[in-house]
Protein backbone atom coordinates (compact mmCIF):
# COMPACT_ATOMS: atom_id res chain seq x y z
CA UNK A 1 0.00 0.00 0.00
CA UNK A 2 1.38 3.33 -0.98
CA UNK A 3 0.67 6.90 -1.91
CA UNK A 4 1.60 7.28 -5.55
CA UNK A 5 2.09 10.60 -7.31
CA UNK A 6 1.47 11.32 -10.96
CA UNK A 7 1.27 14.16 -13.45
CA UNK A 8 -1.23 14.54 -16.29
CA UNK A 9 -1.77 16.98 -19.10
CA UNK A 10 -4.75 17.98 -21.23
CA UNK A 11 -5.61 20.72 -23.71
CA UNK A 12 -8.85 22.29 -24.91
CA UNK A 13 -10.02 24.53 -27.70
CA UNK A 14 -13.38 26.06 -26.97
CA UNK A 15 -15.92 27.87 -29.17
CA UNK A 16 -17.09 31.37 -28.32
CA UNK A 17 -20.83 31.37 -29.07
CA UNK A 18 -22.87 28.55 -30.57
CA UNK A 19 -25.57 29.66 -33.00
CA UNK A 20 -27.51 26.79 -34.41
CA UNK A 21 -30.47 29.01 -35.31
CA UNK A 22 -29.13 32.55 -35.63
CA UNK A 23 -27.86 34.28 -32.52
CA UNK A 24 -28.35 38.04 -32.06
CA UNK A 25 -27.54 40.35 -29.15
CA UNK A 26 -28.74 43.93 -28.95
CA UNK A 27 -27.84 46.97 -26.87
CA UNK A 28 -29.38 50.42 -26.48
CA UNK A 29 -27.50 53.38 -25.03
CA UNK A 30 -28.81 56.80 -24.10
CA UNK A 31 -27.32 59.76 -22.28
CA UNK A 32 -29.06 60.90 -19.11
CA UNK A 33 -29.56 64.51 -18.02
CA UNK A 34 -26.58 64.17 -15.70
CA UNK A 35 -24.31 63.24 -18.58
CA UNK A 36 -23.95 59.57 -17.66
CA UNK A 37 -24.80 56.89 -20.22
CA UNK A 38 -27.38 54.17 -19.61
CA UNK A 39 -26.60 50.91 -21.40
CA UNK A 40 -29.78 48.79 -21.59
CA UNK A 41 -29.36 45.06 -22.15
CA UNK A 42 -31.43 41.91 -21.76
CA UNK A 43 -28.33 39.78 -21.25
CA UNK A 44 -27.85 38.54 -17.69
CA UNK A 45 -24.92 38.83 -15.31
CA UNK A 46 -24.59 35.47 -13.55
CA UNK A 47 -21.84 36.77 -11.29
CA UNK A 48 -19.15 36.41 -13.93
CA UNK A 49 -18.92 40.20 -14.26
CA UNK A 50 -20.91 41.00 -17.41
CA UNK A 51 -22.00 44.39 -16.05
CA UNK A 52 -18.41 45.37 -15.26
CA UNK A 53 -17.06 44.25 -18.61
CA UNK A 54 -19.87 45.88 -20.64
CA UNK A 55 -19.33 49.15 -18.76
CA UNK A 56 -15.61 48.96 -19.60
CA UNK A 57 -16.35 48.41 -23.31
CA UNK A 58 -18.90 51.25 -23.38
CA UNK A 59 -16.55 53.63 -21.53
CA UNK A 60 -13.65 52.79 -23.83
CA UNK A 61 -15.75 53.40 -26.95
CA UNK A 62 -17.45 56.57 -25.72
CA UNK A 63 -14.22 57.99 -24.32
CA UNK A 64 -15.67 58.63 -20.87
CA UNK A 65 -14.62 57.39 -17.40
CA UNK A 66 -15.98 54.00 -16.27
CA UNK A 67 -18.04 55.69 -13.55
CA UNK A 68 -20.09 57.51 -16.17
CA UNK A 69 -21.62 54.23 -17.44
CA UNK A 70 -24.74 52.69 -15.88
CA UNK A 71 -25.58 49.12 -16.98
CA UNK A 72 -29.21 47.96 -16.89
CA UNK A 73 -29.49 44.21 -17.47
CA UNK A 74 -31.68 41.17 -17.43
CA UNK A 75 -35.12 42.74 -17.87
CA UNK A 76 -36.60 41.15 -20.97
CA UNK A 77 -39.71 43.38 -20.67
CA UNK A 78 -37.78 46.60 -21.17
CA UNK A 79 -34.43 45.55 -22.64
CA UNK A 80 -33.68 44.94 -26.31
CA UNK A 81 -33.58 41.32 -27.44
CA UNK A 82 -30.71 39.09 -26.45
CA UNK A 83 -30.36 35.34 -26.93
CA UNK A 84 -28.85 35.08 -23.46
CA UNK A 85 -25.80 34.34 -21.40
CA UNK A 86 -24.60 30.93 -22.58
CA UNK A 87 -21.95 29.32 -24.78
CA UNK A 88 -19.31 31.68 -23.36
CA UNK A 89 -20.71 34.25 -25.77
CA UNK A 90 -21.59 37.35 -23.77
CA UNK A 91 -18.29 39.25 -23.66
CA UNK A 92 -17.90 38.72 -27.41
CA UNK A 93 -21.44 39.06 -28.81
CA UNK A 94 -23.09 41.37 -26.25
CA UNK A 95 -19.82 43.28 -26.18
CA UNK A 96 -19.97 43.75 -29.95
CA UNK A 97 -23.54 45.07 -29.61
CA UNK A 98 -22.53 47.46 -26.82
CA UNK A 99 -19.57 48.70 -28.85
CA UNK A 100 -21.79 49.30 -31.91
CA UNK A 101 -24.36 51.19 -29.80
CA UNK A 102 -21.61 53.25 -28.17
CA UNK A 103 -20.20 54.17 -31.59
CA UNK A 104 -23.63 55.45 -32.70
CA UNK A 105 -24.05 57.46 -29.48
CA UNK A 106 -20.50 58.77 -29.89
CA UNK A 107 -21.36 60.00 -33.40
CA UNK A 108 -24.26 62.03 -31.94
CA UNK A 109 -21.94 63.61 -29.36
CA UNK A 110 -19.29 64.34 -31.98
CA UNK A 111 -21.92 65.98 -34.23
CA UNK A 112 -22.90 68.33 -31.42
CA UNK A 113 -19.26 69.10 -30.61
CA UNK A 114 -18.50 69.86 -34.24
CA UNK A 115 -21.36 72.36 -34.36
CA UNK A 116 -20.33 74.11 -31.12
CA UNK A 117 -16.63 74.19 -32.04
CA UNK A 118 -17.39 74.96 -35.70
CA UNK A 119 -15.07 72.30 -37.06
CA UNK A 120 -15.56 69.14 -39.08
CA UNK A 121 -16.14 65.87 -37.17
CA UNK A 122 -13.05 64.54 -38.90
CA UNK A 123 -10.97 67.12 -37.00
CA UNK A 124 -12.23 66.02 -33.55
CA UNK A 125 -10.56 63.50 -31.23
CA UNK A 126 -11.64 61.89 -27.95
CA UNK A 127 -9.19 62.40 -25.10
CA UNK A 128 -10.35 59.21 -23.34
CA UNK A 129 -11.07 61.17 -20.15
CA UNK A 130 -14.57 62.39 -20.96
CA UNK A 131 -13.57 65.17 -23.36
CA UNK A 132 -13.65 65.94 -27.07
CA UNK A 133 -11.08 68.30 -28.53
CA UNK A 134 -9.97 69.67 -31.85
CA UNK A 135 -6.96 67.65 -33.00
CA UNK A 136 -3.82 69.62 -32.22
CA UNK A 137 -5.73 72.27 -30.24
CA UNK A 138 -6.38 70.94 -26.75
CA UNK A 139 -7.76 74.30 -25.59
CA UNK A 140 -10.67 73.84 -28.01
CA UNK A 141 -12.43 71.24 -25.92
CA UNK A 142 -15.90 70.14 -24.88
CA UNK A 143 -16.84 67.91 -21.97
CA UNK A 144 -18.98 64.95 -23.14
CA UNK A 145 -21.17 65.04 -20.01
CA UNK A 146 -21.87 68.76 -20.56
CA UNK A 147 -22.66 68.17 -24.24
CA UNK A 148 -25.03 65.34 -23.33
CA UNK A 149 -26.84 67.56 -20.84
CA UNK A 150 -27.08 70.53 -23.25
CA UNK A 151 -28.33 68.21 -26.00
CA UNK A 152 -31.45 67.65 -23.96
CA UNK A 153 -32.10 71.07 -22.37
CA UNK A 154 -30.66 73.46 -24.98
CA UNK A 155 -30.93 71.66 -28.31
CA UNK A 156 -33.81 69.23 -27.74
CA UNK A 157 -31.92 66.26 -29.10
CA UNK A 158 -31.19 62.75 -27.96
CA UNK A 159 -27.71 61.32 -27.51
CA UNK A 160 -28.41 57.66 -28.17
CA UNK A 161 -27.15 54.60 -29.97
CA UNK A 162 -28.41 51.22 -31.12
CA UNK A 163 -26.22 48.18 -31.48
CA UNK A 164 -26.73 44.66 -32.70
CA UNK A 165 -24.41 41.75 -33.33
CA UNK A 166 -25.67 38.67 -35.07
CA UNK A 167 -23.93 35.53 -36.17
CA UNK A 168 -26.26 34.17 -38.89
CA UNK A 169 -27.75 30.69 -38.67
CA UNK A 170 -25.27 28.06 -39.69
CA UNK A 171 -26.55 25.03 -41.57
CA UNK A 172 -24.72 21.73 -41.67
CA UNK A 173 -23.29 20.82 -45.07
CA UNK A 174 -25.02 17.50 -45.82
CA UNK A 175 -22.03 16.26 -47.80
CA UNK A 176 -19.23 17.03 -45.37
CA UNK A 177 -20.94 17.68 -42.03
CA UNK A 178 -19.10 21.00 -41.83
CA UNK A 179 -20.67 24.06 -40.23
CA UNK A 180 -19.62 27.39 -38.78
CA UNK A 181 -21.43 27.95 -35.49
CA UNK A 182 -18.92 29.87 -33.36
CA UNK A 183 -17.38 33.32 -33.55
CA UNK A 184 -13.85 32.44 -32.50
CA UNK A 185 -12.04 29.90 -30.36
CA UNK A 186 -10.03 30.14 -27.15
CA UNK A 187 -7.36 27.68 -26.03
CA UNK A 188 -5.98 26.27 -22.83
CA UNK A 189 -3.63 23.61 -21.53
CA UNK A 190 -3.65 22.22 -17.99
CA UNK A 191 -1.12 20.18 -16.02
CA UNK A 192 -2.44 18.45 -12.89
CA UNK A 193 -0.56 16.63 -10.13
CA UNK A 194 -2.33 14.04 -7.98
CA UNK A 195 -1.58 11.61 -5.18
CA UNK A 196 -3.42 8.28 -5.19
CA UNK A 197 -3.78 6.30 -1.96
CA UNK A 198 -3.73 2.67 -3.10
CA UNK A 199 -5.19 1.46 0.20
CA UNK A 200 -8.32 3.65 0.21
CA UNK A 201 -8.56 4.61 -3.46
CA UNK A 202 -8.74 8.29 -2.45
CA UNK A 203 -7.27 10.83 -4.87
CA UNK A 204 -5.84 14.14 -3.64
CA UNK A 205 -5.25 16.83 -6.25
CA UNK A 206 -2.01 18.63 -5.43
CA UNK A 207 -1.96 21.28 -8.14
CA UNK A 208 -3.79 22.48 -11.24
CA UNK A 209 -1.64 24.75 -13.39
CA UNK A 210 -2.87 26.13 -16.70
CA UNK A 211 -1.99 28.37 -19.61
CA UNK A 212 -4.85 30.17 -21.36
CA UNK A 213 -5.11 32.05 -24.64
CA UNK A 214 -8.35 34.01 -24.42
CA UNK A 215 -7.92 36.94 -26.79
CA UNK A 216 -7.71 40.48 -25.45
CA UNK A 217 -8.64 40.56 -21.76
CA UNK A 218 -11.14 43.26 -20.86
CA UNK A 219 -10.72 42.68 -17.13
CA UNK A 220 -7.76 40.47 -16.09
CA UNK A 221 -9.01 40.07 -12.49
CA UNK A 222 -12.33 38.68 -13.72
CA UNK A 223 -10.56 36.39 -16.21
CA UNK A 224 -8.41 35.03 -13.39
CA UNK A 225 -11.58 34.55 -11.32
CA UNK A 226 -13.18 32.48 -14.09
CA UNK A 227 -10.04 30.34 -14.49
CA UNK A 228 -9.59 29.69 -10.75
CA UNK A 229 -13.25 28.88 -10.17
CA UNK A 230 -13.33 26.72 -13.28
CA UNK A 231 -10.29 24.71 -12.18
CA UNK A 232 -12.09 23.93 -8.92
CA UNK A 233 -15.28 23.01 -10.83
CA UNK A 234 -13.25 20.71 -13.11
CA UNK A 235 -11.74 19.00 -10.08
CA UNK A 236 -15.24 18.64 -8.69
CA UNK A 237 -16.51 17.02 -11.91
CA UNK A 238 -13.46 14.75 -12.05
CA UNK A 239 -13.57 13.34 -8.54
CA UNK A 240 -16.78 14.22 -6.67
CA UNK A 241 -20.03 15.12 -8.39
CA UNK A 242 -22.59 12.38 -8.87
CA UNK A 243 -26.03 11.31 -7.73
CA UNK A 244 -24.43 7.88 -7.37
CA UNK A 245 -23.13 5.89 -5.60
CA UNK A 246 -26.05 4.38 -3.80
CA UNK A 247 -24.90 1.76 -1.31
CA UNK A 248 -26.34 -0.70 -0.72
CA UNK A 249 -29.40 0.31 -2.72
CA UNK A 250 -30.77 3.32 -4.60
CA UNK A 251 -32.68 4.35 -1.46
CA UNK A 252 -29.34 5.53 -0.10
CA UNK A 253 -28.41 7.77 -3.03
CA UNK A 254 -27.92 11.51 -2.38
CA UNK A 255 -31.31 13.24 -2.26
CA UNK A 256 -30.55 16.88 -1.53
CA UNK A 257 -28.04 19.70 -1.49
CA UNK A 258 -26.07 18.40 1.46
CA UNK A 259 -25.65 14.92 -0.02
CA UNK A 260 -24.24 16.13 -3.35
CA UNK A 261 -20.50 16.15 -2.89
CA UNK A 262 -18.20 18.92 -4.06
CA UNK A 263 -14.72 19.72 -2.77
CA UNK A 264 -14.34 22.33 -0.05
CA UNK A 265 -11.52 24.51 1.16
CA UNK A 266 -9.74 21.59 2.85
CA UNK A 267 -9.42 19.78 -0.50
CA UNK A 268 -8.09 22.76 -2.45
CA UNK A 269 -5.01 22.18 -4.59
CA UNK A 270 -2.60 24.87 -5.72
CA UNK A 271 -4.40 26.61 -8.60
CA UNK A 272 -2.32 28.84 -10.88
CA UNK A 273 -2.67 30.15 -14.43
CA UNK A 274 -0.92 32.34 -16.94
CA UNK A 275 -2.89 34.15 -19.64
CA UNK A 276 -1.74 34.87 -23.17
CA UNK A 277 -3.55 37.49 -25.25
CA UNK A 278 -3.94 36.92 -28.98
CA UNK A 279 -6.77 39.23 -30.08
CA UNK A 280 -9.62 37.74 -32.10
CA UNK A 281 -10.46 39.31 -35.45
CA UNK A 282 -14.16 39.85 -34.72
CA UNK A 283 -14.59 40.45 -30.98
CA UNK A 284 -14.90 43.94 -29.50
CA UNK A 285 -11.28 45.05 -28.94
CA UNK A 286 -10.25 41.48 -29.83
CA UNK A 287 -11.97 39.55 -27.03
CA UNK A 288 -12.83 35.85 -26.96
CA UNK A 289 -14.95 33.93 -24.44
CA UNK A 290 -13.47 32.52 -21.22
CA UNK A 291 -16.32 30.94 -19.28
CA UNK A 292 -17.21 27.32 -19.56
CA UNK A 293 -13.86 26.25 -21.01
CA UNK A 294 -12.19 26.72 -17.64
CA UNK A 295 -13.87 23.61 -16.20
CA UNK A 296 -12.82 21.43 -19.17
CA UNK A 297 -9.10 20.70 -19.35
CA UNK A 298 -8.65 20.09 -15.59
CA UNK A 299 -10.81 16.96 -15.86
CA UNK A 300 -8.75 14.90 -18.36
CA UNK A 301 -5.55 16.32 -16.83
CA UNK A 302 -6.55 14.83 -13.45
CA UNK A 303 -7.65 11.53 -15.01
CA UNK A 304 -4.35 11.31 -16.92
CA UNK A 305 -2.42 12.08 -13.73
CA UNK A 306 -4.23 9.22 -11.97
CA UNK A 307 -3.18 6.87 -14.79
CA UNK A 308 0.40 8.14 -14.52
CA UNK A 309 0.37 7.64 -10.76
CA UNK A 310 -1.06 4.13 -10.48
CA UNK A 311 -1.71 2.72 -13.94
CA UNK A 312 -5.49 2.75 -13.60
CA UNK A 313 -7.19 4.13 -16.71
CA UNK A 314 -10.71 5.35 -15.83
CA UNK A 315 -13.15 6.37 -18.57
CA UNK A 316 -16.23 7.46 -16.63
CA UNK A 317 -16.72 10.27 -14.12
CA UNK A 318 -16.38 10.87 -11.30
CA UNK A 319 -13.29 8.85 -10.46
CA UNK A 320 -14.46 7.49 -7.13
CA UNK A 321 -12.29 5.56 -4.66
CA UNK A 322 -14.27 2.49 -5.74
CA UNK A 323 -13.23 2.96 -9.36
CA UNK A 324 -9.58 3.27 -8.31
CA UNK A 325 -9.67 0.17 -6.10
CA UNK A 326 -11.45 -1.91 -8.74
CA UNK A 327 -8.88 -0.76 -11.30
CA UNK A 328 -6.00 -1.68 -9.02
CA UNK A 329 -7.55 -5.11 -8.42
CA UNK A 330 -7.90 -5.67 -12.16
CA UNK A 331 -4.26 -4.66 -12.70
CA UNK A 332 -3.15 -7.04 -9.94
CA UNK A 333 -5.09 -9.85 -11.57
CA UNK A 334 -3.45 -9.10 -14.89
CA UNK A 335 -6.65 -8.09 -16.62
CA UNK A 336 -5.54 -4.58 -17.55
CA UNK A 337 -7.54 -1.49 -16.76
CA UNK A 338 -11.05 -1.71 -15.32
CA UNK B 1 -51.64 28.36 16.21
CA UNK B 2 -51.74 32.03 17.07
CA UNK B 3 -48.90 34.35 16.13
CA UNK B 4 -46.56 35.44 18.88
CA UNK B 5 -44.46 38.53 19.57
CA UNK B 6 -40.71 37.94 19.87
CA UNK B 7 -38.34 40.62 21.17
CA UNK B 8 -34.59 40.57 20.61
CA UNK B 9 -31.67 42.88 19.88
CA UNK B 10 -30.73 43.46 16.23
CA UNK B 11 -27.59 45.42 15.49
CA UNK B 12 -27.68 47.02 18.93
CA UNK B 13 -31.31 48.12 18.73
CA UNK B 14 -34.33 46.43 20.31
CA UNK B 15 -36.83 44.95 17.85
CA UNK B 16 -40.18 43.23 18.26
CA UNK B 17 -41.70 41.06 15.55
CA UNK B 18 -45.07 39.37 15.21
CA UNK B 19 -44.34 35.89 13.84
CA UNK B 20 -45.98 32.57 13.15
CA UNK B 21 -44.72 29.82 15.45
CA UNK B 22 -41.54 28.16 14.13
CA UNK B 23 -40.88 30.96 11.62
CA UNK B 24 -37.12 30.85 11.10
CA UNK B 25 -34.81 33.71 12.04
CA UNK B 26 -33.74 33.77 8.39
CA UNK B 27 -37.30 34.39 7.14
CA UNK B 28 -37.94 37.09 9.73
CA UNK B 29 -34.67 38.95 9.15
CA UNK B 30 -35.00 38.89 5.37
CA UNK B 31 -38.72 39.41 4.78
CA UNK B 32 -39.96 41.26 7.88
CA UNK B 33 -36.89 43.28 8.84
CA UNK B 34 -35.40 43.88 5.37
CA UNK B 35 -31.95 42.47 6.11
CA UNK B 36 -31.43 41.07 2.61
CA UNK B 37 -27.79 40.13 3.29
CA UNK B 38 -29.28 37.11 5.07
CA UNK B 39 -29.59 34.81 2.07
CA UNK B 40 -32.13 32.09 1.45
CA UNK B 41 -29.91 29.28 0.18
CA UNK B 42 -30.49 25.58 0.81
CA UNK B 43 -32.88 25.94 3.79
CA UNK B 44 -31.33 22.85 5.36
CA UNK B 45 -28.19 24.13 7.03
CA UNK B 46 -25.90 22.93 4.27
CA UNK B 47 -24.63 26.10 2.58
CA UNK B 48 -23.97 28.80 5.17
CA UNK B 49 -25.43 31.65 3.10
CA UNK B 50 -27.95 32.45 5.89
CA UNK B 51 -25.22 32.88 8.54
CA UNK B 52 -25.77 35.58 11.18
CA UNK B 53 -24.04 36.24 14.49
CA UNK B 54 -25.97 35.27 17.63
CA UNK B 55 -24.33 36.77 20.73
CA UNK B 56 -21.25 37.13 18.53
CA UNK B 57 -21.07 33.53 17.29
CA UNK B 58 -21.99 32.37 13.76
CA UNK B 59 -25.26 30.46 13.51
CA UNK B 60 -27.36 29.14 10.61
CA UNK B 61 -30.45 31.33 10.75
CA UNK B 62 -32.42 29.03 8.41
CA UNK B 63 -32.49 26.32 11.08
CA UNK B 64 -33.28 28.56 14.05
CA UNK B 65 -36.88 29.30 15.16
CA UNK B 66 -37.00 33.02 15.86
CA UNK B 67 -38.49 32.36 19.32
CA UNK B 68 -35.11 30.89 20.28
CA UNK B 69 -33.38 34.28 19.93
CA UNK B 70 -35.77 36.09 22.32
CA UNK B 71 -33.75 38.41 24.50
CA UNK B 72 -30.52 37.66 22.63
CA UNK B 73 -28.20 39.70 20.42
CA UNK B 74 -28.42 39.20 16.61
CA UNK B 75 -25.97 40.81 14.16
CA UNK B 76 -26.16 40.78 10.35
CA UNK B 77 -23.80 42.20 7.76
CA UNK B 78 -26.04 45.29 7.49
CA UNK B 79 -25.40 45.97 11.18
CA UNK B 80 -21.61 45.86 10.76
CA UNK B 81 -21.28 47.87 7.54
CA UNK B 82 -20.35 51.53 8.18
CA UNK B 83 -22.59 54.10 6.53
CA UNK B 84 -19.66 55.63 4.65
CA UNK B 85 -17.26 52.76 4.09
CA UNK B 86 -16.39 49.13 4.58
CA UNK B 87 -15.13 46.97 7.44
CA UNK B 88 -11.60 45.55 7.27
CA UNK B 89 -13.05 42.18 6.30
CA UNK B 90 -15.27 43.65 3.57
CA UNK B 91 -12.34 45.65 2.17
CA UNK B 92 -10.19 42.51 2.09
CA UNK B 93 -12.86 40.55 0.18
CA UNK B 94 -13.25 43.40 -2.30
CA UNK B 95 -9.50 43.78 -2.87
CA UNK B 96 -8.98 40.01 -3.28
CA UNK B 97 -12.00 39.63 -5.61
CA UNK B 98 -13.26 37.09 -3.06
CA UNK B 99 -16.65 36.65 -4.72
CA UNK B 100 -18.38 36.51 -8.09
CA UNK B 101 -22.16 36.30 -7.76
CA UNK B 102 -21.91 37.40 -4.11
CA UNK B 103 -24.53 35.06 -2.70
CA UNK B 104 -22.15 33.42 -0.20
CA UNK B 105 -20.33 36.64 0.70
CA UNK B 106 -22.32 37.87 3.73
CA UNK B 107 -22.00 34.47 5.44
CA UNK B 108 -18.30 34.20 4.55
CA UNK B 109 -17.61 37.66 5.96
CA UNK B 110 -19.49 37.09 9.22
CA UNK B 111 -17.70 33.79 9.85
CA UNK B 112 -14.40 35.52 9.03
CA UNK B 113 -15.15 38.25 11.55
CA UNK B 114 -15.92 35.69 14.28
CA UNK B 115 -12.80 33.68 13.36
CA UNK B 116 -10.45 36.67 13.54
CA UNK B 117 -11.90 37.79 16.88
CA UNK B 118 -10.97 34.50 18.53
CA UNK B 119 -7.89 33.78 16.39
CA UNK B 120 -6.26 36.92 14.93
CA UNK B 121 -3.54 34.96 13.05
CA UNK B 122 -5.24 31.86 11.62
CA UNK B 123 -3.34 29.27 9.60
CA UNK B 124 -4.73 28.11 6.26
CA UNK B 125 -6.06 25.00 8.04
CA UNK B 126 -7.77 27.20 10.64
CA UNK B 127 -9.43 29.19 7.85
CA UNK B 128 -10.58 26.05 6.03
CA UNK B 129 -11.99 24.66 9.28
CA UNK B 130 -13.84 27.86 10.19
CA UNK B 131 -15.35 28.31 6.72
CA UNK B 132 -16.07 24.61 6.10
CA UNK B 133 -19.80 25.22 6.54
CA UNK B 134 -19.91 28.01 3.96
CA UNK B 135 -20.27 26.96 0.34
CA UNK B 136 -19.11 29.00 -2.66
CA UNK B 137 -19.97 27.77 -6.15
CA UNK B 138 -18.15 30.47 -8.16
CA UNK B 139 -14.65 31.27 -6.97
CA UNK B 140 -13.00 27.94 -6.22
CA UNK B 141 -12.33 29.38 -2.71
CA UNK B 142 -8.77 30.48 -3.55
CA UNK B 143 -9.51 34.25 -3.46
CA UNK B 144 -11.70 33.82 -0.34
CA UNK B 145 -8.79 32.29 1.57
CA UNK B 146 -6.59 35.13 0.30
CA UNK B 147 -9.18 37.65 1.54
CA UNK B 148 -9.27 36.11 5.04
CA UNK B 149 -5.46 36.12 5.20
CA UNK B 150 -5.39 39.76 4.07
CA UNK B 151 -8.02 40.71 6.63
CA UNK B 152 -5.98 39.01 9.37
CA UNK B 153 -2.85 40.87 8.25
CA UNK B 154 -4.70 44.19 8.12
CA UNK B 155 -6.21 43.52 11.54
CA UNK B 156 -2.84 42.77 13.14
CA UNK B 157 -1.32 45.85 11.46
CA UNK B 158 -4.14 47.96 12.92
CA UNK B 159 -3.54 46.38 16.34
CA UNK B 160 0.18 47.27 16.15
CA UNK B 161 -0.66 50.87 15.23
CA UNK B 162 -3.16 51.04 18.12
CA UNK B 163 -0.67 49.63 20.66
CA UNK B 164 2.09 51.95 19.45
CA UNK B 165 -0.33 54.85 19.79
CA UNK B 166 -1.15 53.76 23.35
CA UNK B 167 2.51 53.67 24.41
CA UNK B 168 3.27 57.19 23.18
Amino acid sequence: MARLRGTGIAAVNYPTGMNLGGDPSQALIHATTSGSFNVVLAAADLGQGLRTVMAQIAAETLGVPYGQIVIQTADTDTGPHDMGTFASRATHRVGNAVKAAAIEAREAVLQLASEELEVSIADLVLDGRGGIQVAGSPQKRRDIADLASRAQFQYGRTIAGRGVYMKPKSDVDPETGAMDPDSTQAYACTVAEVEVDTETGAVAVLSIRSAYEVGQQVNPALVQGQITGGAWMGMSHALYETTEPCYPSRDHSPKDFAGYLMPGMAELPIIEAVVLEVPSSNGPYGVKGVGEMTANSPIPAIVNAIYHACGVRVDSLPVTPEAILRGLDALAQGKGAA
Amino acid sequence: MASVVVAFELGGRPVEVLVSPLATLQQVLRTQLGHTSVKDGCRQGGCGSCTVLLDGEPVLSCLLPVEDVAGRRVTTLEDLTPVDGLTTVQRAFLDANGFQCGYCTPGMELVTKALLERNPAPTRADIAEALSGNVCRCTGYVPIIAAVEAAAAAGSAAAVVASEGATR
